[in-house]
Order: C-alpha cells, then structure tokens, then sequence
C-alpha cells in the first residue's frame, strides 16, 4: 500500500496516461505533485465550475480526472456542471472533496459539507465513497479510479480505528456481529461509531457494527441483514439528518419490507458548532462515550415498549 | 473568397434557414437565434473545421461546441446538408422516437456535447483544448456562445483559466445578435465595449460581420495567434433572413402554423413579408 494519497495519485498518473489530476487550489492533499506529473497536473485557480466544466472535456477525450477543491466548494459551487456535464454523459470525472462533514471543524457553516452525500447520490450515475480511514481511503481510490463513473469521494485523513477488510464497489464493511444493536456508519464518525461499539461491548451489549463505505451504490443486503438481526438500528454521520445514510438505510428498509427502530445520530436541521475537531464532536454529541450513552438510551426505550 | 466559394455558401446557408423554418411549427424553435448564427455555423463546417462524416471520433480533428444550445437547428440543418445524418431525420423534430429536441445532444452525429444550461461550454471546450495540446495535437476547439450568455460568471472565469494556460487552440465565437432571451442586451445588462473586455481578459478578440462570408473568412484567419484563445465578435441579426421577425423581441421561441410556415419560406426567398398571427412572446 503506498504511504500517502499523493503517492497513490502520482503512480496512477505513472501507470495510466489516462489520468489527469486537476485543483481549484486546493493544494493540501495534492502539494508534492506537480513537479512529479508536469501538465498532468492543472490548478485552475478558485474556479470550481471550470473546473468540473473542463475534466468534462478532458473525460471526453478519454480522460479519467481526478479533481480537487475543499468538500463545500467542490460540489455546492459546480453542483449544476457537475449534473449537466459530468452526471448526464456519464464521464469518469472523481471529485475529491477535503475537509468533508465535520472535518471542517472551526470554519463555520459556509464550509459545512454536511449535505454533500446527499446531494451527490441524488444525481443519476454519480457514485459516492465516504472511507472510515486513511487506510481504507488508499485502499479503496484504486477502486474508484477505474470505475467509469462519476465519483465523489469525501477525503478521510483519520488514522484506522481497524484493520480495513478488502474493498468492492458497494459491498459493506461488517466489523462485528452482534445481535442487540446495529450501528451503520461512513466517513470520519466511523472512529468515534466505533469506540461506542467498543464501549457498549464491554458492558454485555452485543453490536452489529457496519462501515457502508459507499452510500452509493449502497449494500442492500447488509442493512437488512443488520435491521432483521438487531432490536435497534443506529445510524452514525456527520451529514443533516435528511439526505444521508438514515434516510439510505429507511429507503432500503421499506422496499425490503423490513420495519425497524432507527437512532439517528446526524446533524438534525442545524449547522455543527464551529471549533476544533474534538470539541467539535463533543458539543454535537458525537464522541464515543457520547454515542455509547446515546444508544444505552434509545435501547432502553426499546426495551420499554 | 471567389465568387462560386461565396454563392455555394449562400446557397447551403439558404438550405439550412429553410430547416430551421420547417422547424418552427408542431411544437416550434428558437428560431431568431438559429438565424443568427446559421451563416456561422455554414461557414464554420465549410471552411474552417477540419471534420468529416468519417472522423467523428478521430481526436485529431477540430470540434466545434454550441454552448447557447437554442439555436441548434442551425447546426442539425447544417449536419444534415453535409451528410451527418440523413435530411430526412430533421422531420423527426420533437419526436419521442428521435432525440431531435430544443438542445443539442450527442445521440446526433456530428454533435460534440449537450449544452442547455448556459455559461457551460467554455469551460468543456477548454478542457478538450488542454488536452488536444497536452497529446501534442494541433486541432483547434471552436465554440459559439450566445452574447447574452456572456452574463454568466463562468464564461469570464473559463476566459481566464483559458488565457492563463495559453490555449491558443481555443476560439471563442460570439454571434452577438444584440439580444438576451427577451431584450436587448444593451438595454439589460449591457456588454459594450465587448472587444476590449475580451481582450482585458488576455484574449485576441476582432470583430466582424457574422453574416458575410469574406468577413469571417478574414476573421477566422487572424485566430490561432496566441499566446491565449481568440475570440471573434461577429455582428448578427436576430432571425436573419426573415424581415418580419429580424430583430423582435418577441420572436425569441416562436410555434407558427403550416400557413404561416409556407409564408416564410416565401419572404426568405425574397417574396412578399409573411403575416403572422401566431402567439409572440413564448414563454420558455
């Protein structure tokens, strides 16, 4: 596995002449870059509608392109090029969103990406991966690099809370078994999802605990399996609570048939409190303990009924 | 250019405005800004873009874009004339059986990208530009875009991305007809003096006369130059062709009748002004 994502894209762009990695300034993941890949590489400027405008034209040419800008900027600003010249002809065009969801700690609501997996797996043939992890993030872009599809990718840069399992397109990650709760994440909160899994365990809870990896296309099979088998499903995102994997996992239950009681842990209509990433996830209630005490809650609710 | 050149221009643009009428009826087009650009687009194909019929998906040939998408019944009747498709398929306009709608699509040969949305293409066509340069290539990106398209923040912000990575290869034409969809362009957002923005923005910009083929023959030759994309501001006249709706507002979408249809095919063969009845000012 190589060291780092830039390492990652500089031997794609080595061993693929297909690829073709494109910036709205956004430097931060791709730094090391250009004097390896010369005019592979392309730094628009702050010009996220051209940028998705031209690695539309470039995937016409035959091109797959990577592109990069901060989460917020990199689908809100060009959402209607993306729809029209990315998602309508079906281009292998990947947007790298940084900084998605609760990533952006102190920089306040205008650079929330909390909506993006919503938005994105809203457009026909767009794809959506959210990694748990740095690890699973190099395990999985080879993955979505040759796939011909429209991607967007949140970039994760958290260090693994497990070993990730081996990656495929739309085929989820089931951590543990158990059969009192079942906890479905994605992203960044899979470290904090996580702990609470940890937690809850040592106190006799037994968790089914599910990273989906890819909202889209998402695992059917293993929602259901994790709602059939468990008393409570629990879904854990930094994402409004519209739009993303609690509404995913509701949309599958109902077209299975399968009726379940649902904790969603999400942003519920209001924006993150803006501050650094660990009092970030405390003030929203989304730390381990937070979400372990969250869950110990709603099961007992359960159990009550 | 010699007079046969000239005449058999004339001639296919003549052709291609008797399509755009046929196709204003049933459902109708945008048929002022068809108009406009029709002697473009006829000069374009015919003089300027190396493209065939036969190299539709060799990457060494010159594309040309419609980023102002309404006006693309100028560019099937032109397709059609010069073997793209058959001419037959043009009265499948509107069809549910054909993709022959208000905007261009690639499931019509000859047509390089969708466009719909304006303020899109620029930046496509500068993406194709890039890499035709990036593979070494020496074809050419042409673009038409719409002067009230010129609104739209990203054809500015293509502009720069185009002049800073010297896309000389990229060409820029705007058939300025002077109107937005339902006003002049002066009159709501005006862009006067557009040649001096264009080349404010690092573009070699010249104007000409979009309707006389010696002018843009003389334009055309001056692109290419560099060190950024050309850009070239041909005068039009919106429904070009047809003196009862050259310059109106209010025949921006027009749906005529069979009669009305006959009429015009009379006034743009020099006979008598066409009297219309049909609904103006189509709200689309």
């Amino acid at each position: 596995m190589p060291l780092i994502y830039e390492d990652l894209l500089a031997q794609a762009v080595q061993q693929d002449e297909r690829v073709i990695i494109m910036t709205a300034e956004n430097r931060a993941p791709v730094r090391g870059l250009p004097p390896k890949i010369g005019k592979r590489f392309l730094d628009v400027g702050i010009t996220e509608q051209t940028m998705i405008g031209m690695a539309a034209g470039m995937a016409l040419r035959g091109r797959v392109v990577v592109c990069h800008a901060l989460a917020t900027f990199a689908v809100f600003r060009p959402y209607e090029f993306i729809r029209n010249d990315v998602c309508i002809p079906n281009l292998p065009v990947k947007i790298v969103g940084w900084v998605p969801g609760i990533l952006s700690d102190a920089n306040g609501p205008t650079h929330q990406a909390i909506e993006d997996i919503s938005i994105m797996r809203g457009l026909p043939n767009m794809k959506v991966y959210a990694p748990a992890s740095v690890d699973e993030l190099l395990l999985g872009f080879p993955h979505i690099l040759a796939d011909m599809s429209p991607w967007y990718m949140r970039y994760n840069p958290r260090p693994a809370a497990w070993t990730p399992a081996p990656f495929a397109i739309g085929k989820a990650e089931v951590v543990r078994e158990g059969k009192d709760v079942a906890i479905l994440t994605y992203g960044a909160l899979a470290k904090e999802a996580y702990e609470a899994a940890e937690l809850l365990g040592q106190k006799g809870t037994s968790v089914h605990f599910v990273n989906v990896r890819t909202p889209k296309p998402i695992d059917e099979e293993a929602i259901v399996r994790a709602a059939r088998g468990t008393r409570l499903l629990v879904t854990v995102e930094d994402h409004f609570a519209s739009g993303g994997l609690g509404t995913i996992a509701a949309e599958v239950c109902m077209k299975h048939r399968v009726l379940a009681n649902h904790l969603s842990i999400a942003f519920d209509g209001k924006w993150f409190t803006p501050t650094l990433l660990g009092p970030a996830i405390e003030a929203e209630g989304m730390s381990g303990p937070q979400i372990a005490d969250r869950i110990t809650a709603a099961l007992a609710a359960v159990q009550n009924n | 250019m010699n007079t046969a050149d000239r005449d058999a221009l004339s001639a296919l643009a003549l052709r291609v405005r008797e399509h755009c009428i046929r196709m204003s009826t049933d459902g109708g087009c945008f048929l002022g800004a068809s108009l406009s650009c029709a002697d473009l687009i006829v000069h374009l194909y015919s003089k300027v873009l190396k493209v065939s019929p036969a190299m539709l998906t060799d990457p060494g040939r010159d594309y040309l874009l419609l980023s102002k998408g309404h006006d693309v019944p100028a560019l099937y009747g032109t397709l059609a004339e010069l073997g793209y498709f058959p001419k037959e398929r043009l009265a499948n306009h509107l069809k549910p059986t054909d993709k022959i709608y208000w905007h261009p699509n690639r499931a019509i040969p000859g047509v390089e990208f969708h466009s719909g949305s304006l303020g899109h293409l620029l930046s496509v066509s500068a993406g194709i530009a890039y890499d035709i340069k990036l593979r070494g290539g020496t074809n050419k990106v042409y673009v038409i875009v719409g002067d009230g398209e010129l609104d739209e923040g990203s054809m500015w912000e293509g502009l720069l991305v185009a002049s800073a990575q010297k896309l000389d290869n990229l060409v820029i034409i705007v058939d300025r007809n002077e109107f937005q969809a339902n006003i002049r362009t002066e009159e709501l957002i005006p862009l006067e003096p557009l040649i001096p923005k264009f080349q404010a923005f690092g573009a070699n910009a010249v104007g000409c006369d979009g309707h006389d083929f010696d002018a843009l023959e003389q334009a055309f030759a001056q692109v290419g130059q560099g060190p950024g994309p050309s850009v070239i501001v041909a005068t039009t006249v919106r429904g070009r062709g047809l003196p009862s709706i050259e310059k109106r507002a209010d025949r921006w979408f027009v749906n005529f009748t069979h009669d009305e249809i006959d009429q015009l095919m009379h006034e743009l063969h020099g006979e008598a002004k066409a009297a219309l009845a049909s609904e103006t000012l189509m709200v689309r």
